[in-house]
């Protein structure tokens, strides 16, 4: 295992630096879809949409899990960078915050007098299922 | 005893002053501790994009990128900033001072420059020497908002993009630790290029979705990120030099009541000698 090729990753948002470390594969959520990263991959940069990025680490079963609000995503050939406005590990995501945001988003969107305009509204609503998706998703395994 | 009266009131003045920068630097300590957290929280976001912009910086893109390209230098921008309040020792002094030199050497070069300005301290200073401000930003408070930031930010990248200037720079203190601050100036546009010489080589991003929406957002980020952060860290910066200033202030204050109190029991102590051996003179005389 040991001699497989990894990568540096940084995963910062807005507010701290979430991970720094190596890794085997990076897979994030693209706005072209998901885009796995393997070392000695071809510079890249890309729009992230809300989400889960996943890290596997070298001698952990299970990859780190972060939930990223949106971003840039950099890619240097042995060297990952995700710039997020908000990231949070996964483990911390609040399941009743989200379903209280994504409440919240649909009432906006249906009604046109809310304060909220209609793109932030959307916006909104896509973060809250990411996220809750990912925590589904955390339950079920 | 009027020299002693004199002196007991001035003993008080002095301790009155030294209760006011006793607050004064108690105030700056937990503020400082604040405004540090608040620091290093966006610092790792601030260094990774400017890693990314410095990488950008060597791709050849396909997309030709005004912020990438460096044009022959006629006049320059500069963005100074400063803190709002005084008494925080030589930490504006000592940024303007870099400022102007590096200034001067641009004059030299028959180099215009044009001003934005974040901070009362910077707009009072260039108000009395001089210079051509396109825009000011004042009364941040502690916990500044990039809207806040924005409008300076926009009147430059403008200028830049009207090729009014060529260069633009940032002239911020960097917050080396509670008794060290460091006036910088760092070059914003055109980006310059990052450190790392292994990327001198023909290559480019593969952009998803394209090229030009992509490093437009970045370099828009970039350019907000950068300027967020120099004024985060000058707050930092601004509470740490007030603390220590405050703090000499105060050792200061009671050194010179100590000097005060022994002169006071010296005048004291003579006058009691004197009226003493008046008495004692006058007894003989009887």
């Amino acid at each position: 295992m040991a001699s497989n090729p990894t990568l540096q990753v940084d995963i910062v948002s807005a507010e701290k630096l979430l991970y720094s470390g190596v890794a085997e594969m990076v897979v994030a959520p693209a706005v072209n879809g998901q885009i796995g990263i393997l070392p000695r991959h071809a510079q890249l940069i890309t729009h992230l949409l809300p989400g889960e990025v996943r890290v596997t680490v070298p001698d952990e079963e299970q990859p780190i899990s972060i939930y990223v609000s949106g971003g840039i995503l950099e890619v240097q050939p042995n060297h990952v960078t995700v710039l997020s406005d908000t990231a949070v590990r996964a483990k911390d995501l609040d399941e009743a915050a989200a379903l209280e945001a994504r409440k919240k988003a649909e009432e906006a969107i249906s009604n046109k007098h809310s304060d909220i305009d209609l793109a932030q509204a959307q916006s909104m609503l896509a973060e809250s299922i990411a996220q809750l998706n990912m925590i589904r998703k955390r339950k079920s395994k | 005893m009027a020299a002693g009266k004199e002196i007991r009131n001035k003993i008080q003045s002095v301790k009155n002053t030294q209760k006011i920068t006793k607050a004064m630097e108690m105030v700056a300590a937990s503020k400082m501790r604040k405004a540090q957290d608040r620091m290093r929280a966006s610092r790792p976001y601030t260094n990774k994009i400017h890693e990314i912009v410095g990488h950008m910086a060597y791709a050849h893109t396909e997309y030709k990128h005004p912020f990438l390209n460096a044009r022959v230098k006629k006049r320059v921008g500069y963005i100074v900033v400063s803190s709002d309040k005084g008494l925080c020792g030589g930490l504006n002094v000592n940024l303007f001072k870099l400022a102007v030199s590096d200034m001067k050497k641009n004059m030299d070069q028959n180099v215009g420059i044009d001003l934005a300005l974040c901070g009362r301290k910077a707009v009072s200073f260039f108000k009395r020497i001089g210079g051509n401000v396109l825009a000011n930003v004042n009364h941040l408070g502690d916990e500044p908002k990039l809207e806040e930031l924005i409008g300076v930010l926009k009147v430059m990248i403008d200028a830049y993009n009207t090729d009014q200037i060529d260069r633009l720079y940032i002239v911020q203190n960097s917050f080396v630790n509670t008794m060290t601050q460091k006036p910088e100036i760092i070059q914003l546009l055109p980006v310059a290029r990052g450190e790392d010489m292994s990327l001198n080589y023909h290559w480019d991003y593969i952009y998803e979705p394209d090229s030009k929406g992509l490093i437009d957002a970045t370099l828009q980020r970039y350019l907000e990120s950068l300027l967020y952060q120099a004024v985060v860290e000058n707050i930092s910066c601004e509470m740490a030099a007030r603390m220590v200033a405050m703090k000499s202030a105060t050792d200061n204050a009671t050194e010179v009541i100590n000097r005060l109190q022994l002169a006071y029991n010296k005048e004291r102590q003579a006058s009691i000698t004197q009226e003493l051996s008046e008495i004692v003179a006058g007894a003989a005389a009887v």
